[in-house]
Order: C-alpha cells, then structure tokens, then sequence
C-alpha cells in the first residue's frame, strides 16, 4: 500500500513537472526597459532560508604597486567568501560592470550557490576602481584576455588562502554581463594553466561584442529629454532623486539596486528608463576612467603634471569623465593604449578581438560551458542573441524576457543557475 | 560617548585652527609652471565658462579638514569602531542586542520628545511621550519596545533648528560620528547634552566606569545601526556623493 502510495506520489510529480515546463515562462515584465530597471520583485525572487556566513577579506595581489595617493584606500584588493563547514565544490562569482562583491546580484548568487552546498568567492568586475588600481597588471581595463589573466592571477591567490581554511573538490566559475563575458575567457586561460580544470562554466547575460554593447549603453544617455547637453540638469535632477531614494533604503549601492529604488521611488516614463539605464552605466564608466587615468597618468582628463593628493577635489575633471562613454574611453585612452605596447594591431582588430566570436571555436566545443540569456537583452545589436544557441546549441537558455538580467533573482532562473552546476556534481540530467 | 561630544564641540570651535594646523589644501599639486593639457580638456567638455555642476548648493568651505576627517574617520571605523561591532555582535546573544538596541532607542525618545515640543508638533509630542511612558514602564526601561505600534521619528535639534528656518551652515565631517553640518554639529552637542547627560547625571547615580561602560556600549549599538562601509561605494567620489546624499537626506528629515 505504502509502496504504491509512493509510486502515486513520483508519477504525480512528474505529471506535474511536465505541467510546469509546458507553462509559459512567469517573469512578471514584458518590457526590456522595465525589466532591466526594476528587476524582479520581492514575492517572484527565489528565496533561501540560510544564514550565508560572508567573510571579507583583501588581498595584496603586486607587491610593488605604486598607488595613487587619491585612492590610497583602494591598495588591496577586497572580496568576499562563504564556506561550507565539509568539503565542498567551489563557485567563483564575477561581478558585471562596475559592479562589486557586495552588490545585489551577486550577492543573491551567493546565496543561492551557498544554500545549494557549494563554497562561494565573489570578486568584483575588473571595471572597479578597486580592481583597477589592486589587480590589474596594465590598471588599462576592458580588455578580454588581459581582465582574464588578471582575474585568474587573483583566483589563485584565493585559491591558495582558502585551501588552509578548507577542502574544496572541484571548481566553477560564473559571472553576468561583462562578468560573464570575463568568465569565458577565465575558461580559455585555464585551458592552458589547468590550474582550477573548471567542471562548469556558466556565463549569464553576455554581450558578444564589448565594442557593440558599450555603445548601445552610450546611446542610452541620448534619450536624456532634451539631448545629451542637458546632461547636466538631468544629472543633478536624478541626483536628487537619488538622495531621495537613499533616505529611504537600507543601504548604498550604486550598481544593482540604485536602479530599481530610483524607478519604485519615481514611477518614470518608459522612455526615461533607457536613459536612466544609460545614467548608470555612465556612473561605471566614469569611476572606471577615472581611476583608471589616476593609475597610469595617461592624461585622458587629469593633466599628467598635476598631482592629485588624498585630499585633492576632483572638481572639473569629475564633471569632465561624467560626459565621456565607453566609447570614448575605447577611442582616445585604450586603444592608443594597446597599441603603444604592440604596434601591429590596428583599431578593427581589437574591436574584433574583444567579442566572444573571437572564441567561437572553442566554445562550441567546450561542453562544459554553459549561457543563461534573455531574447530582448538591451546590451545586444538585434540578430546577436541567435550566436548562442548557433555555438552553444543545448548548451545556451534563452529566455523570452527579462531584458538585462532583469530575470536574474527570478525564481525560475536561480533554479535553473544552479542546477548547471549541481548537476555536475551529482550526475543527474539538467 | 561623554568623553567624545565634549571633544565634538571643541573640534567645532577649534574648526578654523584645525584647517591651518591640518594644512588641508583640497587642489591638485602642480609639477611645473602651466597645467600640460590632457586629451578631454574640462573647456572642450564642459564648454565655455567652466563652472562646477553638482553640489552648487552645498557649502563646504572647510573641505580640507572634511576630508581629513573623512579619512581619520575610515581608519577609526577599521581598527575600532567595527572590530568593537564584531566582537559585541558575537558575545552578545541576539535577543539581548536587540533588547539594548530598544534601551538606547528608548533613551533617544527623550531627545525626539524635547524637539518635538520645540517644534510645537503635537502629533509628534503625544506619539513620543506615548512611547516613553509606555516603554519605560511595561516595557522595562525600553528593554522592550511594547509601543511599537505607536509611530516614531527621529527629531534632534539640527532640525528643530531647520524647522525654524536656521539654514544647515558648512558641511561638516565631524570626527567619529561622520557628516554633520555647522548647524547639526551644534544640535548634535545639545542633543547630547539634554536628551542623554542631563538624564544621565540626574536619574541615575552611576559610578564613572558604569557611566563609560554605557558611553561604549551606546556607542557600539549606534555604529551597528549604520549601514555604511567607508570606501565601499566603487566611486572615487565617494566623499561629494556623501556629502550630497548627507545634505539631501537632512533637508528631507526637515520636512518629514
């Protein structure tokens, strides 16, 4: 009786999982816009019921390190982990652009991975002023196979902290955005190193080309009413809000949840949000740039010759980097850049080099890759989204909605975000 | 605490001296005689009489000194005040932080009556007298917030001060206690005054190291009530964004 009880009860589970998959998919916002702004909300959001015991901590990645006097506060490079109390498979998170190891997105991914028994360490986006000015060899960012040596130098050294503390069985590594993108080419180092021998990789939200999603990000600014010269008042005005929406959060974060206070405090028009999706990206840039100029002393906004002290108000050139894009950021200050330190390459080239078509080869057979996208991703020209179930075919998750990584903290695509890797663990199908 | 509002004061009075002894200039050093151009000049970007956009209506003629203490404050945040959290939190059992938290909330209620009154708000005044007879009582000594249903906000005198129509002064970056303005550092110290050492000094009758060991543990409570990380914005603006969010924030505490 029992017996067939538990039969009844394994069929019935699967009628309804098949039920389920045949359901359209759930996420709440049809809108790419809207999406991308406001996210999930609260009641959609996978939730775990764990006590996720973070530890910060910095590392000294140079030793020699000359560091700006400016941002003395940024010699060590900081980041965060979380570990199981047994041995455990360990997941790197990369944050997206401008995005750090305490933001909301990955901060819930820690949660999720941590709750589903893995070892989590988060690191923040080469993009930061932080990594820029601890752990990136040439402080010049953005670029896909540098950021990725970068990153993986700084795995090791976590790596090689972490294994006095625990035991860990096997590695993963993942990241959205920019951090998904830097995650593929983690992968492609160590290809060669073989130093993590990564089981899965999952890249969530990438662009395919960093020249065409960094200027589609630019674009957005354009949809500031009146034009890009109203910068100004536009700024000061979302500026304000911003002050207003602080007052009312629990914390300050300036990539991940700023967006969505802004939008749940305002309600603005439609045609806003791009604008406002362009307004935080422009923050990203402008602290990236910034700190970036202050590293090398290229003369990109601060005069070579002036020195700035630890005391020193940016003033005008804080304004100065508000107004310029990645796209000028890739023009005048990288490429010429790069190509000082090798001569042969020409501007097409490096735009070329920055793109996942780059790797195409190695991707498509590289079973252990795996995508989570979404069909109306803002950061993507229109045709990109079909390059990943073109290279990665089973491999790629594409999703109807959520514009960009609006889905990410929905219930059903955490599930699906771990499973990628806990089903490498424990053998089952995905 | 008594030992540092008192220093807040002085630090307040002594704010011109410090600027000279601390030797805060916020530009640039320039190596050279004329400033080498950089690719974007600020007259390419920015046009024709380059002005500074944001915080045009912040004053902070002392931002030397502020950015000074900022930093003082970051160290002091590092190596003592969150240490200090750390080990409270973990020797502390939950309910017991929780039931201190309600204690300290409780004494701050006298600070938020006092305004309240000078604000001739009655709403405010009989919510808050509400709570404090209330907590004080049933709810031993606010070790319990039994009237937690009964609205609360926080009044101090910066804004009694605002309310009637005193502006905000120079920003300020007080030392431990952070971003203050003139006008709030002055109500920060009369606050302290009457809402917490006068009750203190007249209610109880406390030995100096029971005093000191209340100064601390308020101190530790406040500071683990804060959610802010120094330098963990990912700006290299952190301290204008600061200072910005700060003023927004208090002009709108005004109005509430």
């Amino acid at each position: 009786m029992i017996r067939s009880l538990g039969l009844l009860l394994i069929v019935c589970s699967w009628v309804a999982a098949a039920w389920a998959a045949t359901e359209s998919y759930g996420y709440p916002f049809d809108d790419p816009f809207v999406a991308t702004v406001v996210g999930t909300p609260e009641a959609d959001r996978a939730r775990f019921d764990v006590d996720v015991p973070t530890k910060r901590d910095s590392l000294t990645i140079f030793k020699d390190r000359k560091v700006p006097d400016f941002l003395f506060y940024e010699a060590k490079l900081r980041y965060s982990y979380a570990l199981q109390k047994k041995a455990a498979p360990l997941v790197f998170l990369i944050a997206g652009t401008g995005g750090s190891y305490t933001g909301g997105h990955i901060s819930a991914q820690a949660k999720a991975f941590y709750a589903a028994g893995f070892h989590v360490v988060s690191l923040s986006s080469p993009t930061v002023p932080n990594f820029i000015v601890a752990a990136s060899k040439t402080s010049v960012t953005g670029h896909a196979v540098h950021d990725a040596e970068d990153l993986y130098h700084v795995m090791e050294l976590i790596q090689t902290k972490l294994l006095k503390k625990t035991e860990i069985t096997d590695y993963f590594v993942t990241g959205y955005s920019l951090g998904g993108f830097n995650a593929a080419f983690v992968s492609l180092v160590d290809e060669q190193r073989k130093v993590f021998n990564f089981r899965r990789v999952l890249l969530i939200n990438p662009p395919v080309s960093l020249y065409n999603s960094m200027s589609l990000l630019d674009r957005m600014l354009e949809n500031i009413p009146g034009g890009v010269d109203n910068f100004d008042a536009y700024y000061n005005g979302i500026v304000s809000s911003f002050g207003k929406v602080y007052v009312r959060a629990k914390r300050l974060d300036l990539s991940d949840d700023f967006l969505y206070q802004v939008y749940s405090a305002l309600h603005p028009e439609n045609e806003q949000l791009a604008a406002l999706i362009g307004l935080t990206f422009r923050f990203s840039s402008a602290h990236m740039v910034f700190a970036s100029d202050l590293m090398t002393d290229y003369g990109y906004v601060k005069p070579k010759n002036l020195h700035f002290t630890r005391n020193t108000d940016p003033g005008v050139y804080r304004d100065v980097v508000f107004r310029l894009g990645f796209t000028d950021y890739f023009h005048d200050y990288f490429y010429p850049y790069y190509k000082n330190l090798d001569p042969e390459i020409d501007r097409h080239q490096i735009v070329e080099a920055m793109s996942l078509t780059r790797i195409e080869d190695y991707l498509r057979n590289a079973d252990n890759i795996y995508v989570m996208h979404n069909r109306n991703d803002l950061i993507l020209e229109p045709g990109e989204i079909d390059f990943f179930p073109r290279v990665f075919g089973k491999r790629a998750k594409i999703y109807p909605t959520g514009g960009h990584l609006g889905n990410m903290e929905y219930k059903e695509n955490v599930e699906y975000m771990v499973n990628v890797f806990k089903s490498a663990v424990t053998g089952r199908e995905l | 605490m008594t030992v540092l509002i008192p220093h807040v004061a002085l630090y307040i009075l002594l704010t011109p001296l410090l600027l000279l002894v601390a030797g805060c200039s916020t530009a640039p050093k320039l190596q050279g005689d004329t400033i080498e151009e950089a690719f974007f000049t600020p007259e390419q970007i920015l046009g024709g009489g380059v002005t500074e956009i944001e915080d045009e209506e912040i004053s902070d003629p002392f931002e030397g000194f502020n950015r000074t203490m900022y930093r003082f404050n970051y160290y002091f945040d590092k190596y003592v005040f969150l240490p200090a959290v750390i080990g409270y939190m973990k020797i502390t059992p939950d309910a017991a932080q929780d039931g201190i938290h309600n204690f300290f909330r409780n004494i701050q209620d006298i600070t938020t009556l006092f305004n309240s009154i000078l604000q001739l708000n009655p709403e405010k005044t009989l919510n808050t007298t509400t709570r404090l007879l209330v907590n004080t009582t049933i709810g031993l000594l606010g070790f319990i917030d039994i009237a937690n249903d009964v609205p609360r906000k926080d009044e101090d005198f910066g804004q009694t001060l605002g309310y009637w129509g005193v502006g905000s002064g120079p920003y300020l970056v007080l030392p431990v206690l952070g971003p203050s303005s003139v006008r709030d550092g002055i109500g920060q110290g009369v606050d302290w005054y009457v809402g917490y050492d006068q009750p203190k000094q007249r209610l109880t009758n406390m030995e100096a190291w029971q005093e000191t060991t209340l100064d601390i543990v308020r101190a530790i409570d406040l500071r683990a009530h804060v959610r802010f990380l120094y330098y963990e914005t990912n700006s290299p603006f952190e301290y204008e964004m600061v200072r910005m969010l700060w003023t927004t924030k208090r002009k709108l505490d005004i109005k509430r």
